[in-house]
């Protein structure tokens, strides 16, 4: 699975370091997600689905190589 | 037109709470007439709204003629407002929500936990301490958002007592609109001038920091204040509402209550089971508004540029296509993509505390008082229907 995530789209609502804390986090300014790991883990790959399906601002789009 | 039916839309007869059955029944988009005799399009299904909610051809600019406005007030009030976050469109409204958005990050908020726990415990200890019954309302629902926003802002001890009346006067349900400026100024002015003595001299709380983002030119003393009262006024009646419709509706499910207290000390199904109340409960019923700026096709309707278009919350919430048997309140079910905090750029800002307030309180509550009754038959429970969120009058329990 391949991570990508759109910056300048997110609102920074937080939920996928909600959901997924081993792959995103939130800068400690202004809350925008940082995306920690861009191929996460097998064990990783449900809480980033469902980080990318409440993600409010469709900022987070997975690829399957 | 004269069959368009009349938004919002009233309840089911036997069941107050339940969204109306002409919601769930509708079209997934249709024409609704509003207060002003127009007829914007209501949007009632999931994944329309999901689209929707993030296309730039729907603008939430309440200034633009032909905005569906709640109501008659907030279509007059609305050429003052100045440019918020509740009032911009994507990338104005980026630049400014990230301005004000560090307090309410998942981390910061989640550091404040314990001291959220604290809050709860020590209004449960005085309302076993008193007499009972007791309006739930009142000692419990209130209180909490209340002193949580007051310790966020870093409204001295001191001053506690008054920002507490000054703030209930301006967001309670039975305000004389009369009334309504004179005490949301008396907040504002409190507000500017405890802003003033935060620029001075900071402390580790909400106000300061926007006073630094004042001082630093990134926003202005009076967006500051505004900011601060709107903080207040939309993180108050709403979570006040989620915590006693919430035990409410857990009340009429003793199974679910019975499973939410065995397992009360599971942190991940304390956070479904808050998900699934948020859903089931659906607190914003008036819908969220937006103006069409270019035609946009769907479901072989064309929605034209400058039509007014409402997204009914509820309408998602109980899609059976996204919630399967959506009548039925259960705890276990996975419910986190719910729109009860709506969705796309303007999503809930304050939807990380909510979150955390409402866990505690759920996981708390019910563990603590295990006999919590209510004192009153179902029917005689007093709502609150009128404003952005329905809530209750006051609840009254005993135990
Ligand atoms: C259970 C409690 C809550 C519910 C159900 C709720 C619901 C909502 C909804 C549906 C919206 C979207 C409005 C729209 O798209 O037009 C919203 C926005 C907002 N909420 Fe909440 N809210 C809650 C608690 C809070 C709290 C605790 C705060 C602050 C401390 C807060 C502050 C805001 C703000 C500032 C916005 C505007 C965001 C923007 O336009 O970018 N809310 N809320
Ligand atoms: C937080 C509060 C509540 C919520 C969210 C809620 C929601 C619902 C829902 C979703 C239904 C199913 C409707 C349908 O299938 O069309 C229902 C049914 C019903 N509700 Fe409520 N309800 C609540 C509290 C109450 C209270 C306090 C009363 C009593 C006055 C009540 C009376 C009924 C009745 C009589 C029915 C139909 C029979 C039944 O299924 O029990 N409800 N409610
Ligand atoms: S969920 Fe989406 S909008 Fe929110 S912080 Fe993460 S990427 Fe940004």
């Amino acid at each position: 699975m391949k991570v990508e995530f759109d910056e300048p789209k997110c609102v920074a609502a937080g939920q996928c370091a909600m959901v997924a804390p081993d792959v995103f986090d939130q800068r400690d300014d202004d809350g925008v997600a940082i995306l920690l790991d861009p191929t996460p883990p097998e064990d990783q790959h449900d809480s980033v689905r469902e980080a990318a399906a409440v993600c409010p601002a469709a900022a987070i789009r997975l690829t399957t190589p | 037109m004269s069959d368009t039916p009349y938004y919002p839309m009233t309840r089911q007869a036997t069941c107050p709470f339940a969204p109306a059955a002409a919601i769930r029944d509708a079209e997934p988009v249709s024409k609704v007439r509003i207060w002003d005799g127009s007829t914007p399009w209501l949007v009632t299904r999931h994944a329309d709204q999901r689209d929707l909610l993030n296309d730039p051809r729907l603008s939430i600019d309440e200034k633009k003629p032909g905005y569906p406005h709640m109501t008659k007030a907030r279509a007059a009030i609305a050429p003052h407002i100045p440019e918020l976050i509740t009032n911009t469109d994507p990338p104005e409204h980026t630049r400014l929500r990230r301005t004000v958005n560090a307090p309410f990050m998942v981390k910061r908020v989640e550091a404040l936990r314990p001291q959220i726990q604290r809050v709860i415990d020590g209004l449960i200890d005085d309302m076993l301490a008193g007499p009972h019954p007791v309006d739930l309302v009142q000692a419990i629902g209130l209180p909490v958002p209340t002193l949580v926003i007051t310790e966020i802002l870093g409204v001295p001890y001191a001053d506690h007592a008054f920002f507490q009346a000054a703030s209930r006067r301006a967001i309670s349900h039975d305000t004389d609109p009369d009334d309504d400026a004179p005490s949301g100024q008396a907040l504002g002015e409190y507000l500017g001038e405890l802003l003033t003595q935060k620029i001075a001299a900071p402390a580790d709380d909400v106000l300061s920091e926007m006073g630094a983002r004042v001082t630093a030119g990134e926003m202005t003393f009076a967006e500051a204040v505004t900011m601060g009262s709107a903080i207040l006024i939309a993180g108050h009646e709403t979570s006040a509402s989620m915590i006693s419709l919430g035990t409410l509706a857990l009340l009429r499910s003793p199974e679910q209550l019975e499973l939410l207290r065995t397992r009360s000390d599971d942190p991940k199904f304390v956070a479904n089971a808050a998900e699934e109340l948020l859903r089931y409960l659906t607190i914003v019923h008036s819908g969220i508004r937006r103006i069409a700026v270019e035609d946009i096709e769907l479901h072989d309707t064309v929605i034209r540029a400058g039509d007014g278009v409402i997204f009914e919350l509820a309408g998602a919430n109980y899609d059976p296509a996204a919630f399967p048997d959506p009548e039925r309140l259960d705890l276990t079910r996975p419910a986190r993509s719910h729109h009860a905090f709506g969705y796309g750029a303007h999503q809930c800002l304050g939807q990380s505390l909510a979150r955390v307030e409402l866990q505690v309180v759920y996981s708390t509550l019910y563990r603590r008082i295990p006999t919590l009754a209510l004192a009153v038959p179902f029917e005689e429970v007093e709502f609150a229907m009128e404003g952005v969120a329905y809530g209750l009058k006051s609840l009254p329990v005993t135990w």
